[in-house]
C-alpha cells in the first residue's frame, strides 16, 4: 500500500528503485521504522503481525527475558548488547552518517577542532556527503559551504560524495537527450537521493543532520536526526549515545482507496497524535512493504522484525478505506482538516516537491490529475522534483493508466532543489513536510500541506479541492 | 554563562566554568576537565569569553558579580538570572532561526555572532517585543520561557546556538522537542530546563526571574509578581551537561581519549 503511492492497480508502471520510500515515515525528528519484506506489492491492504523470528541463537535465548521491537532489537544489534529497554542509554555503532551543505561545514568545524586537525574519520565508506539546500545560488556563503564540503572529502577520501561543480547549469541534460552533461555526480535532495543510491539498509542505524532522516526508516532500518554536535562526534568515533525509544504501533487496515496517498496517511497520524505526539518514540508501522533492494545495493542486509511479545507504549489502528483526502491548515502539520471542507479556501500558489513530496510517484500522481482534467492550472505550480533521477523518470514515464501520454507534457519547468525558495505567498497547497509560520518565506503566508493529488487538484481549481473532483 | 562555549564545542565550554563564570555546576566532576585548559589555552575564543563577562556583569545582581557563589560547596546551586523573554507552544526552529541564515557557520566565530543576532528573529508579528534590537548581536533577555514542544521542526544546532549566540543562558518550557534538547545538551549553549505546568502564562515578557537549580530542587523565582514555580529536575541529560557536553562526557567515561592524549 504505502510502496505504491499512486494506485496499488496492476497496471501501474512501477520503477521498483523508486518503490518503497513513499511510505509512511514524513514525521519530522522522529525515528520511524517500517517491516520489510520481499513480497509483492499486493492490491490489498490488510494488517498483518510481525513475523515470528523462527531461529534463536542459543546465545541470545536464556538473555532475552522479553520479546523486543525491531526498534530496540536493531539498537541492540548496534550496541552489541543482548536485551534493550526504553530509556537505556547506549553507545551505538553508526552504519551511515549523512550530511549536507546547512550542518556539513559546522559538523567538520567540530570534529576538527575535538579531534584534530589532523584527524581522520573513522570509515571514509560510511559517511554520504549530500550538497542539497542552497545550491545553484549565487549566494557565496552558500557556495563556500560546498567548497567545505568538497575540501574535506578530498582530504579524507570520502568514498560518497554528490558533488555540484558548475553552478550555472542546473540542466541535467538538453530537451530529450537523456544524459548527463553537467554535475553527473550531483544527485538532488538528501533523503531520496540516500535511498536510491542504495545507502538505506535494513536492520541498520542511520544518522543524518537533518530532521527528515527518519524518511529512511521506511527501509526498515532505525533513522533519526541528529546535530553538528553529535555528528562531528560520530565522524570522530563512528558512536554516539542514543537513548532507546519506545515505539508506539500504527496498524492500517483496509484497502487503500486510489484517490488517497501515504501523505494523506500521515497527515491522520500527526491529526491524531499531534506534532509532539512521538517525541522521543520511534514509530512502527505494520502492513507497509518494500520491494526487493538486490538491484540497489551489493552490501548485505538482513532485515529486522519486532518479537510477537514486544511491548509497545501505545497502538492505534486505521480503517484506510474510511479515509478521506486530508490537508494540514496553518500553521502546523497536525491542524488536520478534511479536503472537502476547506473548498472555499482561494489559493495563490502550488508546490509539489521537496524530499516529501518530490518523489517520482508524487509527479506520476500530479499528473494523473492533469490528465484527468484535461486543463489548465489556474495558479501558479511550482513542481521540484527530488532528484536527477526523478527528474528523468518524469522526462521518461508515462502517466499511469494512459498509454503514450508522458508525464513531462504535463509537467513543465522542473528545478532540482531541496528547500523551497522564499516565495511572498499569500496561501499556498503544498507536498512539504512542515507549514509554521514562515516555513516558505513570509511569516504570515498561509500553508496547507496536501498530498499530490490534492495539490494537484487544487491548481486546477484555484481553490483547496478534493481530487475525487478529478478522479471519480 | 552557557553562551560561553562560543565555538559550541563542549570542552571549551568547561572552561569558563567556576573561575570565571559561576553559573555552572561546580560539582567535583568538573575539574577533571580543567585538564583541558593548557590545550585550549591559545583557542581564539578567548576574546570572546571576556564579551560574555562583559556582558553579564552589566546585570548588578546577576550571579556573576559575586564571586564567592563560584566556589564549590555541598550545597551547591547553578544560578541564571536575568529578564525573561516569553514564547508561546510550539517555537519551531524556523521561528528560532529562519532558513536564510542556515548558510552561517556555528563553528566560525563571526558567522557565530551574527547568528546570535537573529535569534528568534521568526516570531510572527504578535509578538511586539523584539528579542534583539534591531542592530544588536546581543538579547537583554538571558532567560526564554516557552510552552510545549519548543524547538520542533529541524534538526539545526543553528537554532540553540542562535540562542546561545545572544545570550540566553537557559530555557525553560513545558516541553521540548527531541533534537532540540539533544542538541542544547552536546553543545552546551543553553540550559534546556522543564516546567511543571504552564509557565508561559505565568510570566510576562521584562519579568525578572531566577533560577536556581539544585541536587534536592530546581525552582524558578519571578521577582515581579513574586512567585515561585518548580522545575523538573534535568534527567538522563544531567551527566552529560555536568561533563560539560557530549565530547566531555565521552571522555571521562573513556570513550574517546583525553584531547591531550
Amino acid at each position: 500500500m504505502a510502496s505504491s503511492a499512486v494506485t496499488p492497480s496492476t497496471s501501474f508502471l512501477v520503477d521498483k528503485k523508486d518503490v518503497g520510500f513513499s511510505a509512511l515515515c514524513t514525521q519530522h525528528s522522529f525515528p520511524c521504522s517500517a517491516q520489510v519484506s520481499k513480497k509483492m506489492v499486493s492490491k490489498k491492504i490488510v494488517s498483518v503481525m510481525a513475523p515470528q523470528q523462527s531461529e534463536r541463537k542459543p546465545s541470545t535465548t536464556g538473555a532475552v527475558k522479553t520479546g523486543m521491537t525491531m526498534t530496540e532489537k536493531i539498537l541492540a544489534r548496534a550496541s552489541e548488547r543482548a536485551q534493550l529497554i526504553p530509556g537505556d542509554n547506549v553507545w551505538v555503532n553508526v552504519d551511515i552518517l549523512m550530511t549536507h551543505d546547512v550542518c556539513g561545514p559546522g559538523s567538520i568545524g567540530i570534529f576538527k577542532k575535538e579531534f584534530g586537525k589532523n584527524a581522520k574519520v573513522w570509515d571514509r565508506e560510511k559517511i554520504v556527503i549530500i550538497p542539497d539546500h542552497y545550491i545553484f545560488t549565487t549566494d557565496e556563503r552558500a557556495n563556500r559551504n560546498v567548497d567545505i564540503l568538497r575540501d574535506f572529502c578530498t582530504e579524507q577520501n570520502i568514498k560518497y560524495f554528490y558533488d555540484i561543480k558548475d553552478l550555472g547549469n542546473f540542466k541535467i541534460f538538453e530537451s530529450d537527450k537523456l544524459t548527463l552533461q553537467a554535475n553527473p555526480d550531483y544527485k538532488g535532495v538528501c533523503h531520496v537521493a540516500l535511498a536510491q543510491e542504495g545507502h538505506c539498509r535494513p536492520g541498520e542505524v542511520l544518522l543524518g543532520t537533518d530532521s527528515h532522516t527518519c524518511t529512511a526508516g521506511a527501509f526498515g532500518q532505525f533513522a533519526t536526526g541528529i546535530g553538528n554536535t553529535d555528528a562531528g562526534f560520530v565522524l570522530g568515533t563512528g558512536k554516539l549515545l542514543l537513548k532507546v525509544p519506545p515505539t508506539l504501533r500504527f496498524v492500517m487496515d483496509g484497502e487503500m482507496p486510489d484517490y488517497l496517498l501515504a501523505k494523506d496517511l500521515i497527515l491522520q497520524i500527526i491529526g491524531e497524535i499531534s506534532v509532539a505526539g512521538a517525541t522521543y518514540k520511534a514509530m512502527e508501522f505494520v502492513g507497509s512493504t518494500v520491494e526487493s533492494l538486490t538491484d540497489k545495493t551489493s552490501v548485505p542486509y538482513e532485515p529486522v522484525y519486532s518479537d510477537g511479545q514486544a511491548r509497545y507504549l501505545s497502538e492505534y489502528r486505521f480503517d484506510i478505506s474510511k479515509l478521506e483526502p486530508l490537508v494540514a491548515k496553518p500553521h502546523s502539520p497536525d491542524n488536520r482538516a478534511l479536503a472537502r471542507e476547506c473548498k472555499d479556501v482561494k489559493i495563490d500558489r502550488v508546490y509539489i516537491g521537496s524530499c516529501t513530496g518530490g518523489k517520482t510517484e508524487d509527479f506520476m500522481a500530479a499528473a494523473k490529475v492533469f490528465l484527468a482534467s484535461g486543463k489548465k492550472v489556474k495558479v501558479p505550480t511550482f513542481l521540484v522534483p527530488a532528484t536527477q533521477k526523478v527528474w528523468m523518470d518524469i522526462y521518461s514515464l508515462p502517466v499511469p493508466g494512459s498509454v503514450g501520454k508522458l508525464v513531462r507534457r504535463y509537467l513543465r519547468k522542473l528545478v532540482v532543489i531541496h528547500l523551497r525558495a522564499p516565495v511572498a505567498v499569500l496561501v499556498c497547497v503544498s507536498t512539504t513536510n512542515r507549514n509554521f509560520p514562515g516555513r516558505m518565506g513570509h511569516k504570515e503566508g498561509q500553508i496547507y500541506l496536501a498530498s499530490p493529488y490534492t495539490a494537484a487538484a487544487s491548481a486546477l481549481t484555484g481553490f483547496v479541492t478534493d481530487p475525487r473532483e478529478f478522479l471519480q | 554563562m552557557a553562551a560561553a562555549a562560543a565555538f559550541s564545542t563542549p570542552s571549551t565550554f568547561n572552561l569558563s566554568s567556576a573561575t570565571q563564570n559561576p553559573n555552572f555546576p561546580s560539582l567535583p566532576a568538573l575539574s577533571s576537565s580543567f585538564k583541558l585548559a593548557p590545550s585550549i589555552a591559545n583557542s581564539p575564543i578567548h576574546p570572546f569569553k571576556s564579551l560574555k563577562l562583559n556582558r553579564s556583569t552589566r546585570f548588578v545582581s546577576a550571579a556573576a558579580s559575586s564571586p564567592s557563589a563560584a566556589t564549590s560547596s555541598a550545597s551547591a546551586a547553578t544560578t541564571f538570572h536575568g529578564l525573561c523573554y516569553v514564547v508561546g507552544d510550539n517555537i519551531d526552529t524556523d521561528q528560532i532561526i529562519p532558513a536564510e541564515y542556515l548558510t552561517l557557520v556555528p563553528s566560525n566565530p563571526d558567522e557565530y555572532e551574527k547568528l546570535g543576532s537573529y535569534a528568534l528573529i521568526g516570531l510572527p508579528a504578535s509578538y511586539q517585543t523584539r528579542f534583539v534590537e534591531p542592530g544588536e548581536t546581543k538579547t537583554k533577555y538571558s532567560i526564554v520561557i516557552g510552552g510545549d514542544n519548543f524547538g520542533c521542526g529541524s534538526s539545526r544546532e543553528h537554532a540553540p546556538v542562535a540562542l546561545g549566540a545572544a545570550g540566553v543562558a537557559a530555557v525553560v518550557a513545558e516541553s521540548y522537542a527531541r533534537i532540540f534538547f539533544r542538541n542544547s545538551v552536546a553543545t552546551g549553549e543553553v540550559y534546556p530546563l522543564e516546567s511543571e505546568g504552564r509557565l508561559c502564562e505565568e510570566c510576562t515578557t521584562g519579568d525578572v526571574v531566577t533560577i536556581e537549580l539544585r541536587e534536592s530542587d530546581c525552582k524558578l523565582i519571578n521577582h515581579t509578581s513574586g512567585k515561585e514555580y518548580k522545575l523538573k529536575p534535568i534527567g538522563d541529560a544531567g551527566p552529560v551537561i555536568e561533563a560539560g557536553g557530549i565530547f566531555a562526557y565521552a571522555r571521562k567515561a573513556g570513550m574517546i581519549p583525553s584531547r591531550d592524549a
